[in-house]
C-alpha cells in the first residue's frame, strides 16, 4: 500500500469525476478516517477483490445503508473512546443518497452522529447503466427517461438534497465540484472540524453517462456552475455563509457539451425551461457577481 | 438466583451481562419489551453501551453491522416484518462474517397482519447463513444468548447467531429463571476480540466486490463453518453446563425417547406442551417421546437420524410453512433419512399454531392420534373448515 489514501490502479472509466472526487475528499480528510460506502460505481471500481484502492479502513455493506453502517461505526468509536481522533465518512452516489438511501441518511442526520456524509452526484444510477435518479436534471436523457414522441426526457428537476439535509438542522451543508479542487478540499476539512452530522454534495461528471469527452470532466462541471445549474453553496449552522458567484453563461454552453441533452438542441422552448431553473438558482442563492 | 422474570425482561438483563457496546433496534410487537428494557438499563447507567434509536429495522441491522465491524460487540432484536425488512442486511452480516447476536421474537408474517406467534419469520431466513437456536422456555432464551455470543465470536465461526423465542408465549410469559451472575458470564464469555475490524492503525477493506473467480469459495466457506458448528455447539454447550450447571446439547434434546415408538419433532415453546402430554400418555403406558430441535441452522441431520433411527413413527410438528411445497422442517428430516438403512417407517408432517392459534394439549394428542401407519403430508391441526367456504356472489 502506498502513502496515498485512495490509490490508482482501479477500474474507473477514463475521465471519471467520481474517482477524482473521492481521491480529493480522502486527501483532505487524511488517514485517520473510516469510510462506509454505499453500493455504486465507486465501490465497484475501487474494490475488485483481491485488490483495493483504499489506504484507510473502508467498508461496503449495501446500496442504501452506508449512513446507518457509519452510525454504527461512529457509535462503536464513541464506546471505545476513540471518536475524537477518527473521522467517519459515509459516502454514496446520488441514487444511494437521494432515493433508496434517503431514509437511512435522514436517520443519521436526525440522530446527530459525528459523521461527514458525501454524495457524489453524477446525476443518475451509473453503476447499473445510466438510469434516472432523484438527482437527474430536468429533461436529461437516461435509459429510463428517454426522450421520445411523448417525452423530452426526465420529467422533474433535481430533488433539493442540500435543502433536505439542511432542514434536519445539521451544522454543515455544502455543495462542491471537482472543477474547484481547493474549494472542495477546504469544505471537507471544515466539515470534519465541526462536530455533528455534515452533508457535502459534489458534482462529479460521468463521461459515459453524460456523453461528453473524457478530457472534459472538469470543464463540463465548471460550465454547470457558471450557468447557474449547479449552485455552489455553503451553510453553517443553518446560515448561508458562502456561495460561488458567477458571470452567468447561457445554459446552452453547458448542455451542448453533453449527449444527454442533445435532443434539446433544436428545441428553444425546452432550453428556456432549463434556463429558468438556472435563473431561479441564481436569484435564490444570490449567485450573480456584483460587477456584472 | 432463581427469580420470576418476564421473558423479555430476562433477555434484556442477560444482554446487559453480555456487555454489548452498541445496541440498536426498532420497535415491533412482540420484541418491544426487550429493547425498552435495554434502553432503560442504559439510561440508568447499568450498562455502558451506545443505544442507537434508528428509523427502521434495515438501519438497526446496519448500525449493529457497523458496530461489530468496528470491533465492538453489538446486539439487536426484532420480529416478523422487522426481520423481513432486515433480510437484505441479515444475509449481508453473515456474508461479511460478522459475529452478531440477534433475538427474534417469533411472530407470524403479514398478510393478513397478525401480531401473534408462529415461526414463519425466522424459518423464512434459514438460508441466510446465520446460526439459529430455538428456545423452549425463558431459561433457554437466557442461556442461548450467552452461548450464542460464545459461538458467534469463536475464531473458527465468525458467524451471526439468531436466538429465536416464541413471541408472547416466551417474550411476555413469566417463569422462574436462574439468572446468571456477572462473574459467571464474564468467565464464560471473554471480551470480544475481532479477527478483523475497521481500525485506522491497520486499515482493511471489508465488503469488496468479489467476482466469479472467488465468490463461490466465500459461500462454500460459510457452509463449511456451519458443518464445523455441528461439533463446536455441543462443546460450547458442555462448557456452559460446567459453569452454569444447566445441561444442553445445543443441537437437539431427546425427551423420553429411549423406547419410544411414536415421537414428535418440534422447535421452540411448543416442546413444553408436548412434554406434558408425553408425561400424561406415558403414565398410561404409551411409548411416546419428543425430539426437540434446538439448532435449526446448522441443521443437525446426523444427530436427528441417530436419535430417531429406531423409532417407528415420527410426527414433525411445525409452526411455519413453505407455501406450495412440503413443510420446511419435515422436508429436511425426510431428506436426512433418505438412503439410510435404519429409518422410521412413517414420517408424517403437521402444521399448527399459525398466527398465534393455541397449540393445546388436545392439539398435541391429536397429532399422536393421527400418527398412524398412513403417512400424512402437511396435516393442519385445529383448522376451521367452516372458515374456508368460498362464496363469490
Ligand atoms: C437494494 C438494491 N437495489 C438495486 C441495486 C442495484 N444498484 C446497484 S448500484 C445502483 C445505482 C447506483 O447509483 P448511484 O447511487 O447514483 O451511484 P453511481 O453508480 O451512479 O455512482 C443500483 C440501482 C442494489 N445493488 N441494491
Ligand atoms: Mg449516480
Amino acid at each position: 500500500m502506498s502513502d496515498m489514501h485512495f490509490n490508482s490502479g482501479h477500474t474507473a472509466c477514463s475521465g471519471c469525476g467520481q474517482s477524482l472526487g473521492a481521491r480529493l475528499v480522502l486527501e483532505a480528510a487524511g488517514k485517520n478516517t473510516i469510510i462506509a460506502n454505499n453500493t455504486g460505481c465507486l465501490e465497484v471500481f475501487s474494490t475488485k477483490y483481491p485488490q483495493s484502492s483504499w489506504g484507510v479502513p473502508w467498508i461496503h455493506s449495501l446500496f442504501e445503508n452506508a449512513a446507518a453502517v457509519a452510525s454504527g461505526i461512529e457509535s462503536a468509536l464513541k464506546y471505545l473512546g476513540k471518536k475524537d481522533s477518527v473521522n467517519v465518512i459515509a459516502q454514496a452516489g446520488d441514487g444511494g443518497t437521494a432515493d433508496i438511501g434517503l431514509q437511512a441518511l435522514s436517520g443519521m442526520l436526525e440522530r446527530g452522529h459525528d459523521i461527514l456524509y458525501v454524495c457524489y452526484d453524477n446525476e443518475a444510477y451509473m453503476n447499473t447503466g445510466i438510469q434516472r435518479s432523484g438527482l437527474t436534471p430536468f429533461d436529461s436523457n437516461t435509459t429510463t427517461s428517454p426522450p421520445g414522441s411523448h417525452s423530452m426526457g426526465n420529467i422533474r428537476p433535481k430533488k433539493p438534497m442540500p435543502e433536505i439535509a439542511l432542514a434536519h438542522g445539521i451544522p454543515y451543508v455544502a455543495t462542491a465540484s471537482v472543477a474547484f479542487v481547493k474549494d472542495l478540499q477546504r469544505k471537507v476539512k471544515k466539515a470534519i472540524s465541526i462536530k455533528g452530522p455534515k452533508y457535502i454534495q459534489i458534482h462529479v461528471p460521468c463521461p459515459l453517462g453524460w456523453r461528453h469527452q473524457p478530457n472534459l470532466t472538469v470543464p463540463v462541471s465548471r460550465a454547470a456552475i457558471e450557468c447557474g445549474l449547479y449552485p455552489i453553496i455553503e451553510y453553517e449552522f443553518g446560515k448561508l455563509i458562502a456561495v460561488q458567484r458567477i458571470r452567468q453563461k447561457p445554459v446552452e454552453e453547458y448542455l451542448k457539451l453533453q449527449g444527454r441533452f442533445k435532443h434539446l438542441m433544436k428545441n428553444p422552448d425546452e432550453i428556456k425551461k432549463i434556463q429558468d431553473i438556472a435563473d431561479n438558482n441564481i436569484e435564490k442563492y444570490g449567485l450573480r457577481l456584483e460587477s456584472q | 438466583m432463581k427469580q420470576f422474570f418476564e421473558g423479555s425482561h430476562a433477555v434484556a438483563e442477560t444482554i446487559r451481562l453480555c456487555k454489548p457496546g452498541v445496541i440498536s433496534a426498532y420497535p415491533i410487537t412482540p420484541q418491544t419489551h426487550i429493547v425498552e428494557d435495554l434502553a432503560k438499563i442504559v439510561a440508568d447507567g447499568r450498562l455502558n453501551s451506545q443505544f442507537v434509536n434508528v428509523e427502521s429495522e434495515h438501519s438497526a441491522a446496519s448500525v449493529v453491522l457497523g458496530g461489530v465491524a468496528a470491533g465492538v460487540r453489538s446486539y439487536t432484536a426484532t420480529s416478523s416484518q422487522g426481520l423481513l425488512l432486515m433480510a437484505e442486511v441479515i444475509f449481508n452480516i453473515a456474508g461479511m462474517r460478522l459475529p452478531l447476536v440477534l433475538t427474534c421474537a417469533n411472530r407470524s408474517v403479514s398478510a393478513p397482519i397478525n401480531i401473534w406467534n408462529d415461526q414463519q419469520d425466522s424459518v423464512s431466513l434459514r438460508d441466510a447463513g446465520w446460526i439459529q437456536l430455538y428456545a423452549e422456555n425463558i431459561q433457554e432464551a437466557v442461556d442461548f444468548h450467552i452461548i450464542g455470543y460464545r459461538i458467534a465470536e469463536d475464531k473458527s465461526m465468525m458467524l451471526p447467531v439468531m436466538v429465536c423465542m416464541d413471541g408472547f408465549i416466551l417474550t411476555h410469559g413469566i417463569e422462574t429463571v436462574d439468572m446468571p451472575t456477572q462473574e459467571q458470564v464474564d468467565k464464560f464469555l471473554p471480551p470480544y476480540k475481532a479477527l478483523y475490524k475497521l481500525d485506522v492503525d491497520d486499515p482493511v477493506t471489508l465488503g469488496a466486490l468479489v467476482d466469479p473467480e472467488s465468490y463461490m469459495e466465500t459461500r462454500f466457506a460459510i457452509h463449511k463453518t456451519h458443518e464445523e458448528a455441528l461439533s463446536l455447539i455441543p462443546k460450547i454447550a458442555a462448557d456452559f453446563s460446567k459453569s452454569f450447571g444447566r445441561t444442553y446439547n445445543g443441537l437437539i434434546e431427546k425427551y423420553r425417547l429411549d423406547d419410544a415408538d411414536r415421537v414428535i419433532v418440534a422447535m421452540g415453546s411448543v416442546c413444553g406442551t408436548i412434554k406434558d402430554v408425553i408425561d400424561e400418555l406415558r403414565s398410561k403406558g404409551k411409548k411416546v417421546g419428543l425430539l426437540k430441535v434446538t439448532s435449526y441452522r446448522p441443521f443437525p441431520a446426523a444427530a436427528i437420524c441417530d436419535a430417531l433411527k429406531d423409532v417407528s413413527k415420527v410426527a414433525v410438528l411445525e409452526k411455519a410453512l413453505s407455501l406450495g411445497a412440503l413443510m420446511p422442517l419435515a422436508t429436511e428430516i425426510k431428506s436426512a433419512f433418505f438412503g439410510r438403512k435404519k429409518s422410521p417407517k412413517v414420517i408424517s408432517s403437521f402444521v399448527a399454531g399459525l398466527g398465534g392459534r393455541d397449540i393445546t394439549k388436545q392439539s398435541v394428542k391429536d397429532v399422536f392420534r393421527l400418527l398412524t401407519a398412513k403417512e400424512l403430508d402437511g396435516e393442519f391441526i385445529d383448522l376451521k373448515p367452516e372458515l374456508l367456504k368460498e362464496n363469490y356472489e
